[in-house]
């Protein structure tokens, strides 16, 4: 089976007549880096990544972990003890940041990567076959749409798993909070991608290549694999890094609204649970998890814009 | 026109039909049923105390049948009685979508009286300085955690200034308009801020659209003032997209200020579903999000009423596929 996909080459072809010395992903990379925002951004997320990753090596220089309570040591200013001072129970705030960092960007990362694995699943069952499965998906997915998510969201989080059946061991463990979040959260988030893939299956499916390797016998699951995804990659990682960004907001609201990540797990949103109680005695307590929440996100947002303007550039062309 | 709204309600209320028997099925699942909340208020009552209570108010049937009792009940107008208010579940709701109402109403002209002239004014510069400082700002507030804002906001201006109340809805004893302003503002400014971006971005992207049309450099052509091209000829062209994304925002508003409405204890439909659903109040959690869900799908039907208006293209015929 030598059917290829002819787009990419041609392309490649087209541009080697004019600019020899550029292949497709030097273009990307090109047509990237003059979105300046963008390559700030990239740079401020690796380097937040790579910081939280490395938690535990703070922890164990400066002594302390992100559950240490110290008593004596309530809304104690910084010190080189802890360099960003401690919170209402003596917990030193430049660990737990790490941590809830840790927790933000893994929940936003891996809800963002489940939704689009659904939102593929329906887009590409929508968009390919067509007819009466796709009225059908799709009238779901506008039904999602129309949902009031938060309130939503909200119930969710707050059900019982052990009145789902799910083993109290795991029920009442640390980290269900963690798994229950990405699972709730990727639940409603994957409309967007379901949109895209369908309108990209919908385009290709009609195309001469496609029908070529009908004719020459392909399988439908081949045809989906080989021809349909690869010409939805570009604006499905595009949704997914914007995507990342929302998820985090929303991770965070649930957290602060108390039923997103529990504690002892710190993240950026249950750290601020307390935060209105404390404006007037301890405002800094509420100035940092918040600030850190914005910059991630709006970096992600940045990063996507970014990727959308290298990646798809005839989208950018129509939005602007 | 009759025939498409008579379709498009049907449609929202099988939605809501749908949508009952989702939340009431969810709410089942919730930790803690009104039988759990009564022995913990009386420590005497035994286990077959609370089998037989459970069998007086019907809750030892299978949730199906409860579903279709609640739904007959519900049909013939009893939706039940608030637990945490005692009183009936109506006279809980409607108060908060009034209050809900003015929030959202407020919020909305404030936004679009941001929106408008940023979006149009960058859409008419485009990718000059100005245009790059609105997009900045745009993201800034889509990037914003709305609990954070608020509490910024405190900070600034119930703490550090003292010039407005930290939080509730009115001073005790005086409920008029004018004593209840202040306690607005601040929940006003923040949704305005976070819906401010969204708004501006796409009334650009729009407006971006339009001014290139033929249309609009005929119009300039035959000497017609750039005011007019502008927010006559482009904008009724542009506020097509823009209406869907207005329509949805009513949606969102109504709801989502949950977080908004909690923090500065604004008592509105977002605040009284996060109560509801936290203080073990189904009653009022299943009323309160099939009212924010008919909001939504009202406001959606408005929109598409209102695409016809703007469009004379736009035939209801023709949407109806």
């Amino acid at each position: 089976m030598t059917v290829q996909d002819p787009a990419p080459s041609l392309e490649a072809e087209q541009s080697g007549i004019t600019q020899p010395a550029h292949t497709p992903f030097s273009m990307v990379l090109r047509r990237f880096l003059r979105h300046r925002a963008a390559v700030v951004s990239a740079v401020f997320l690796a380097s937040l990544v790579l910081v939280c990753v490395a938690a535990p090596l703070f922890e164990a220089w400066l002594g302390t972990t992100f559950a240490d309570q110290d008593l004596f040591g309530r809304y104690a200013p910084p010190s080189p003890g802890h360099p960003l001072g401690q919170d209402e129970i003596g917990r030193d705030v430049l660990i737990r940041l790490l941590y809830g960092g840790r927790v933000s960007l893994l929940v936003g990362v891996a809800a963002a990567l489940c939704a689009a694995v659904i939102g593929s699943l329906v887009g590409l069952l929508a968009g390919f076959y067509g007819g009466r499965l796709d009225a059908l998906l799709m009238r779901f997915t506008d039904g999602v749409i129309a949902l009031p998510i938060l309130p939503f969201l909200i119930i969710l989080s707050a059900i019982d798993l052990k009145k789902l059946g799910v083993p109290q061991t795991i029920a009442l463990s640390d980290e269900v909070s963690l798994y229950r979040i990405v699972i709730v959260v990727s639940l409603f988030g994957w409309t967007t991608v379901a949109r895209l893939v369908r309108g990209g299956a919908l385009s290709v499916r009609q195309r001469e290549y496609v029908r070529a390797a009908l004719a020459l016998g392909a399988s439908n699951a081949r045809i989906m694999r080989v021809h349909v995804l690869p010409n939805v990659v570009s604006p499905i990682v595009v949704a997914v890094t914007l995507s990342i960004g929302h998820l985090i907001l929303v991770e965070s609201t649930l957290s602060y609204l108390g039923v997103g990540i529990q504690l002892p797990l710190p993240s950026w949103g249950n750290m601020l649970v307390n935060a209105q109680d404390l404006i007037y005695s301890a405002p800094a307590l509420a100035i940092y998890p918040g600030l850190m929440i914005f910059l991630t996100v709006i970096a992600f947002n940045f990063l996507g814009d970014g990727l959308q303007d290298a990646l798809d550039p005839r989208a950018t062309s129509q939005k602007r | 026109m009759a025939r498409f709204l008579t379709e498009r309600l049907l449609q929202a209320l099988l939605v809501l039909l749908v949508m009952s028997f989702v939340v009431y099925m969810l709410i089942g699942l919730m930790p803690g049923d009104p039988i759990d909340l009564m022995i913990a208020s009386d420590p005497n009552l035994t286990a077959a105390d609370a089998a037989r209570l459970k069998a007086l108010y019907g809750l030892d049937k299978p949730v199906i049948e409860r579903y279709f009792n609640w739904l007959l009940a519900a049909l013939s107008g009893d939706l039940g009685y608030s637990r945490l208010a005692a009183q009936p579940t109506l006279a809980v709701v409607l108060p908060r979508m009034g209050n809900t109402a003015i929030l959202m109403a407020c919020t909305l002209l404030l936004a679009l009286g941001i929106a408008l002239p940023a979006g149009i004014y960058a859409a008419r510069k485009p990718y000059t300085k100005l245009d790059t400082l609105v997009n900045f700002l745009c993201f800034g507030g889509i990037s914003m955690p709305s609990f954070w804002l608020a509490l910024l906001l405190i900070i600034l201006f119930a703490v550090t200034l003292g010039w407005l109340p930290a939080s509730g809805m009115a001073p005790v004893g005086s409920e008029s308009f004018a004593a209840r302003l202040p306690y607005l503002v601040m929940p006003v400014m923040t949704l305005t801020l976070l819906n401010a971006g969204v708004l501006t971005r796409h009334i650009r992207a729009a407006m971006l659209e339009q001014l290139r049309q033929d249309y609009v450099r005929t119009a300039r052509a035959k000497g017609v003032a750039e005011t007019t091209v502008v927010w006559k000829h482009a904008l009724r062209n542009g506020m097509i997209p823009i209406v869907t994304i207005i329509s949805h925002d009513i949606g969102t508003l109504f709801s989502g200020a949950v977080v908004t409405e909690t923090i500065f204890g604004y008592l509105g439909m977002g605040k009284l579903i996060y109560d509801s659903v936290m203080g073990n109040d189904f009653n009022v959690a299943l009323v309160a999000l099939l009212a924010a869900t008919a909001m939504i799908l009202l406001a959606n039907l408005i929109a598409d009423v209102a695409y016809a208006a703007l469009d004379p293209r736009v035939t209801f015929a023709a949407r109806k596929a």
